[in-house]
């Protein structure tokens, strides 16, 4: 199966990147941007048809390494083939 | 005073550390691989900056999980010091040495320019040779703006945990720190470069109280 884990920052932990891209949508005249937050997306195949197995497998893999929990959060997505 | 410096695929502060040990203590310190899962038997373990693993997923995540970092942490337990320096700070957040986490500088930068210090808790092992509570340090960072929650940073500032603050805002950090030790005072990270101005031969050593304290206090 694909899986893809998003990894963010955490609610009210500051965003620069997403802040100077907020401003720059609206230095190009876009209106009605706002909360822009920038993220970052590891997608892998995993040698799995289990899905519940698997999301265990990849909770681990966010705690140990994907994601730093002290700033952020992580959605872990998973496509069967 | 034994000491040994760890270097990581990326470091590029790990020879400034070894000569400003050296010219310190008078002791060249063990030159440790990332790879090797033992240490000798020393006093302080330097971690320094550099881009380990090239910043790759987060600064000092790849580095957290080398074969050396069980034996880090092992020696950390037992009360060995530990200096993380830049990278090295960014290294002891990921492997929970320290609390909190560095994150992007606020304005984006990468910051490379010498900034205004204080030396907020003057009675660590790391600090006591600093004859005045201001000074300053070079800095050379993208990632050094320090996050932790309100409680956290709470606890850092009643328990004597904020070695150094900058002298104004430079990168976001909350409340301006600079460097944190741990609840113990046995580890030190800081995001200023001590190593870099050690040698008489270039100048200043606004760098070498830092060492100085650390050989009064090991001996």
């Amino acid at each position: 199966m694909r899986v893809n884990v998003t990894v963010s920052l955490k609610a009210g932990v500051l965003d620069p990147q997403g802040q100077a891209i907020e401003n720059a949508l609206g230095s190009l005249g876009f209106k009605g941007v706002s909360h822009v937050t920038q993220s970052k997306l590891i997608s892998f195949d995993l040698d799995s048809t289990d899905a519940d197995a698997a999301r265990t497998q990849v909770t681990d893999m966010c705690e140990k390494l994907l994601a730093n929990t002290v700033i952020e959060r992580y959605d872990i997505a998973l496509e069967q083939d | 005073m034994r000491a040994a410096v760890v270097t990581f695929p990326g470091s590029n502060c790990d020879r400034d550390m070894a000569v400003a040990i050296e010219q310190v203590t008078g002791t060249p310190p063990h030159r440790i691989w990332h790879g090797d899962s033992e240490l000798p038997d020393v006093d302080l373990i330097a971690l320094p900056g550099g881009f380990s693993y090239g910043d790759y997923l987060r600064c000092g995540a790849m580095a957290a999980r080398s074969a050396i970092i069980p034996a880090v942490i092992k020696a950390a337990e037992r009360g060995v010091r530990v200096l993380g320096v830049c990278n090295g700070f960014q290294l002891l957040t990921e492997i929970g040495l320290l609390p909190g986490a560095l994150m992007r500088n606020i304005d984006l930068n990468f910051i490379c320019r010498n900034v205004a210090l204080t030396v907020d808790n003057p009675d660590t092992a790391f600090t006591r040779k600093f004859a005045t509570r201001t000074t300053w340090l070079p800095v050379a960072h993208h990632d050094g703006n320090y996050y932790a929650d309100d409680a956290t940073l709470d606890r850092l500032e009643d328990g004597g945990c904020v070695a150094f603050r900058y002298g104004e805002p430079v990168n976001g950090s909350a409340r301006n720190i600079a460097g944190i030790t741990n609840a113990a005072g046995t580890v030190l990270g800081m995001m200023p470069h001590p190593e870099r101005v050690v040698d008489p031969a270039l100048g200043p050593n606004p760098g070498r109280p830092l060492f100085e304290s650390l050989l009064e206090s090991i001996g």
